[in-house]
């Protein structure tokens, strides 16, 4: 890539080509509107799971196969609460409204943080640095995690009610605009701003990104990286979480295989980002945001493996994702 | 190495494994306080593997490490290096997407810098200052030594242990880095592993050399300057090319 | 220092004075009863569900061997067995659609597939598998969750979700008469009918005992121990020369094609293929608990691993369902011993095993009092 390029943007630039392509080939203004917009909500949902995940694959070289688990827990305790909440969630009071979707978020998110603590010290704990153990090991418990879903869930899919604020669209120009997309992308805008300045600003921050690099340099220095980890495995199940709480809204009915389909957007993500940083997980997110809703479109046969063949190209083009923080 | 009444380190029958291979076979080696101690040896004689263990990065299979007479064999790295022990790895373990300002700060322990430290350590590698802001990824292989020990003695430590700084360095800078070392060492004991031997002979106070995973010899660095047929019995073709 | 870290599998290192192998010679002696009792299965358990179970067993020992070849003896985890299985077995199938019953569609359509599993293998090997293993394993499972996706979508050649029925060759029909006695009638020896279900019993076997054979084969070769090199310290097996990536990806295409020709197999012998018996994600757990199990980087554990889990599918069950029944009056417990939720507890078990056994089976017997390799 040029210099030229990479100073306006190089990478980031992809989804603003990609749009600009998708516009070309869609040709109606308003369609290609509700797609982006659609596109960039989902992008941002999907980036909430994926972040936690590339961050913790980051910091401690490990890969949790598990963390789609959170994805499915954040889902259905979300769909809980809002279910008993049913009064406040459909009543004409927008405070309530508020109230029972903050609720439904934080007991997800809450769900996800104490789950990812018992799995961080239970689980993952006695196989750090044994790959092949670690990823047979996040395989079990993701497939014991599912089968509790089920067991307390049931198989049947379940519906989410959405809060009323949040249900119906906005009319820019003649585009309607859902309400939700754009609270998801907002949260998710905030989620990454707020990661942003805790990553540059602090001083957790500065040894998170230091231990992204070089994990036994940061111990060397005479900082204690496995406390670190535990904190940033909690935070990446609570925001997986939240964000599972958030597709669960967006879907209004959910099944137990929204774990293994969020997983495979999640690692696609993952690996087209580059592991390790929030930015590639971002950059990924909305790329796979808006393939998907842009090919949908166009070609509806090709949705699922269209990611597939953008994770492909993005492969053979980067072999290790388009802003890596860790390589190989 | 040269005699002190209370050694600084102590290292006592150190084995260390790596995976299968049984790297180190019992080094005994005391560091005195004060002054740079060299630790010479061939490639893969055991002086990366020793300072490791002394870190902590990989652990002693058998054997004690005593510090300001402490035993640290079974202390984790963390706590090794809060004892007053800072580490440069031959690799230099500079955070290449993080700025020389941030490098610096992550070394000390509560995240500010003690300002007059801090224009010592400017004024001993002006390069530090003049490239405060950029991101140590953009530095020369020089400049990364330079921030590896500026960032090893940004706060005061009692044991510097530095693996091969002069590595892949050009002559000029080497001399640099003998200067810079001197001054340290006024209120730091270092243990510096070599291949170089100009460069170790120039700055060492004690020596040790390892061979095979045990040290077969420690003593004076004036000792074994003065004695060549010991220089070439010991250290053999790898050293002595470093001329 | 050039030291690598080494990733210490329990199938390596134990050494000590030399013993009678015990535990190798009672892997040998259970492995050799199983082949036994599979070799003579349709006389030994002459009903049609025990015959089902037998020709799965085989055809899935074959296929979690060659699991084993990656993960146990090259120390590579892919998610993507499944979907190079799914692939012979979509293959054999289609052409046996759309060709008639004939053993030219079978093999025009194994081959197919086989060759689709090798081009696939080549691609995802020279692409991923430079880079890290954990990494090589989202690569796959993203390429066997599209496949997935293809196989349901892409419903005019695949049947979609429901799979497809089809014929095979008339030797392989239970009406064929293999044998005729003087009447004319189908004939029998133990009581048993020798028509071609029979037959086709023998052609999945013996298949699937070449294989096997050509498995075992495989890792006594010279390949099998560059590739054990590998596994211990791979940047060392780099320094003394070996193209660890051209290696990796030669053995991960000769799995995929073992793969793919299990799934032919299981095609022929199921006349039936559909996204759930040869391309889901179950099947994928199930051929990572049967080589855990089993023992990792021994191909006799794939033996054991297949049968174990396959009798305990069944008794698993058989015995949730009494606890489910015991406690019908608690709360959640009996939802949690419901039979559907035996992969719940298999799941706990796999977890507990890859903590206290991470050898399985055959790997920890054929630690006990022998010395190893």
């Amino acid at each position: 890539m040029s210099t030229a390029l990479e100073r306006l943007g190089g990478v980031y630039l992809l989804p603003v080509l990609l749009a600009a392509l998708a516009f070309v080939a869609i040709g109606s203004a308003s369609t290609w509107t509700t797609l982006t917009v659609a596109g960039l909500a989902m992008g941002m949902m999907i980036f909430l799971m994926a972040s936690g995940l590339s961050l913790i694959f980051g910091l401690m070289d490990v890969l949790n196969f598990g963390h789609s688990a959170f994805v499915s827990f954040g889902a259905f305790v979300a769909a809980s609460v809002l279910a008993a909440l049913s009064s406040w969630v459909s009543g004409g009071s927008a405070l309530l409204n508020i109230v029972a979707l903050l609720a439904a978020i934080g007991a997800a998110t809450a769900f996800g943080a104490a789950g990812g603590w018992f799995f961080e010290r239970v689980i993952v704990k006695p196989v750090y640095r044994d790959h092949l153990r670690q990823i047979l090991i996040t395989m079990g418990a993701l497939i014991v995690a599912e089968q509790l879903i089920l067991a307390v869930w049931g198989g049947a899919p379940i519906a989410v009610p959405r809060p009323a604020v949040l249900t119906g669209s906005i009319v820019i120009g003649d585009v309607p605009i859902e309400i939700y997309r754009i609270f998801a992308f907002l949260l998710g805008l905030a989620v990454y701003v707020a990661m942003y300045m805790i990553l540059n600003n602090t001083r957790v921050g500065l040894l998170i990104r230091a231990g992204v690099e070089n994990r036994e340099m940061v111990e060397a220095l005479g900082f204690r990286i496995d406390r670190l980890f535990i904190a940033v495995f909690m935070a990446g199940s609570a925001l997986a979480a939240m964000g599972g709480a958030m597709w669960a809204g967006y879907q209004g009915l959910i099944t137990p295989a929204i774990g293994p389909e969020m997983m495979i957007l999640v690692f696609i993500v993952v690996i087209i980002g580059g592991l390790g940083s929030i930015q590639g997980s971002l950059l990924g997110a909305i790329l796979v945001g808006l393939v998907a809703n842009y090919v949908a479109f166009l070609a509806p046969k090709l949705s699922l493996a269209s990611n597939m063949l953008l994770m492909m190209a993005i492969l053979l083009w980067r072999p290790w994702g388009l802003k890596p923080a860790v390589r190989g | 190495m040269t005699q002190s009444p209370e050694p600084l380190l102590v290292l006592d029958d150190i084995h260390t494994d790596i995976g299968q291979y049984h790297v180190l076979h019992g080094v005994s080696l005391d560091v005195p306080a004060g002054g740079v101690h060299v630790l010479l040896g061939r490639n893969g004689a055991g002086k990366t593997t020793t300072l490791r263990t002394i870190m902590g990065l990989w652990r002693a299979q058998r054997g004690r490490i005593v510090f300001r007479g402490r035993e640290i064999q079974a202390l984790a790295t963390p706590d090794i290096a809060r004892l007053g022990i800072a580490y440069v790895p031959e690799n230099m373990g500079i955070f290449g997407g993080l700025t020389v300002e941030e490098n610096m700060r992550l070394a000390t322990a509560a995240g500010t810098f003690d300002t007059e430290r801090l224009a010592r350590i400017h004024a001993l590698f002006p390069a530090m200052k003049q490239f405060w802001t950029r991101q140590a990824h953009a530095l020369s292989g020089g400049q990364k030594q330079m921030l590896a020990i500026s960032r090893a003695i940004v706060e005061k430590r009692d044991l510097i242990l530095i693996d091969e700084p002069t590595k892949g360095l050009a002559p000029a800078i080497i001399r640099n880095m003998i200067a810079a070392f001197r001054e340290i060492s006024d209120e730091t004991t270092i243990l510096l592993v070599e291949q170089n031997f100009y460069f170790a002979s120039s700055l060492g106070r004690g020596v040790a050399v390892i061979e095979d995973g045990r040290i077969i010899h420690s003593g004076s660095m004036a000792g074994l300057a003065a004695d060549p047929d010991l220089q070439t019995r010991l250290l053999s073709l790898s050293m002595a090319e470093a001329h | 220092m050039a030291v690598a870290s080494t990733t210490d599998t329990p199938v390596s290192a134990a050494t000590g004075p030399r013993r009678v192998p015990v535990g190798r010679l009672a892997v040998y002696a259970v492995v050799a009863i199983i082949g036994f009792c599979l070799a003579f299965a349709p006389f030994l358990f002459p009903d049609v569900r025990a015959q089902e179970v037998a020709a799965r067993i085989c055809v899935f020992i074959v296929l979690v061997a060659s699991y084993d070849l990656l993960i146990g003896y090259t120390g590579i985890v892919s998610f993507a067995h499944t979907m190079f299985f799914g692939l012979g077995a979509y293959g054999t199938a289609i052409a046996l659609k759309s060709m008639g019953p004939g053993f030219d569609a079978i093999l025009l359509g194994g081959s197919a597939g086989v060759l689709a599993a090798f081009v696939l293998a080549v691609l995802i090997g020279l692409l991923s598998l430079r880079v890290k293993a954990i990494f090589f394993a989202m690569v796959t499972l993203a390429a066997a969750s599209v496949m997935m996706v293809l196989a349901s979508q892409l419903s005019d050649f695949t049947g979609g979700e429901d799979g497809m029925t089809y014929q095979v060759p008339r030797l392989f029909s239970p009406a064929f008469k293999l044998v005729e006695d003087a009447d004319g009638k189908v004939a029998r020896l133990f009581g048993v009918p020798l028509n071609g279900k029979i037959a086709l019993y023998y052609a999945v076997f013996l298949s699937s005992f070449l294989l096997f054979a050509a498995m075992l084969r495989i890792v006594a070769s010279p390949l099998g121990s560059v590739l054990m090199a590998i596994r211990e310290n791979e940047m060392r097996a780099e320094a003394i020369g070996y193209r660890v990536v051209a290696y990796r990806t030669a053995i991960f295409c000769i799995a995929a094609v073992i793969a793919a020709l299990a799934g032919v197999l299981r095609a022929v012998w199921l006349k039936y293929v559909g996204p759930d018996v040869v391309l889901s994600f179950a099947i994928m757990i199930d051929i990572l608990l049967m080589v855990v199990i089993g023992g990792m980087g021994t191909i006799y554990g794939a033996v054991i691993g297949v049968v174990v889990m396959s009798l305990a599918q069944f008794y698993l069950k058989d015995l949730m369902e009494a606890g489910a029944e015991a406690t019908a009056a608690l709360p959640l417990i009996p939802h949690l011993l419901e039979p559907d939720r035996w992969l719940l507890w298999l799941g706990v078990l796999f977890i507990l095993l890859v903590y206290f056994f991470p050898a399985g089976i055959a790997g920890t017997l054929m630690a006990k009092g022998g010395k190893k390799r």
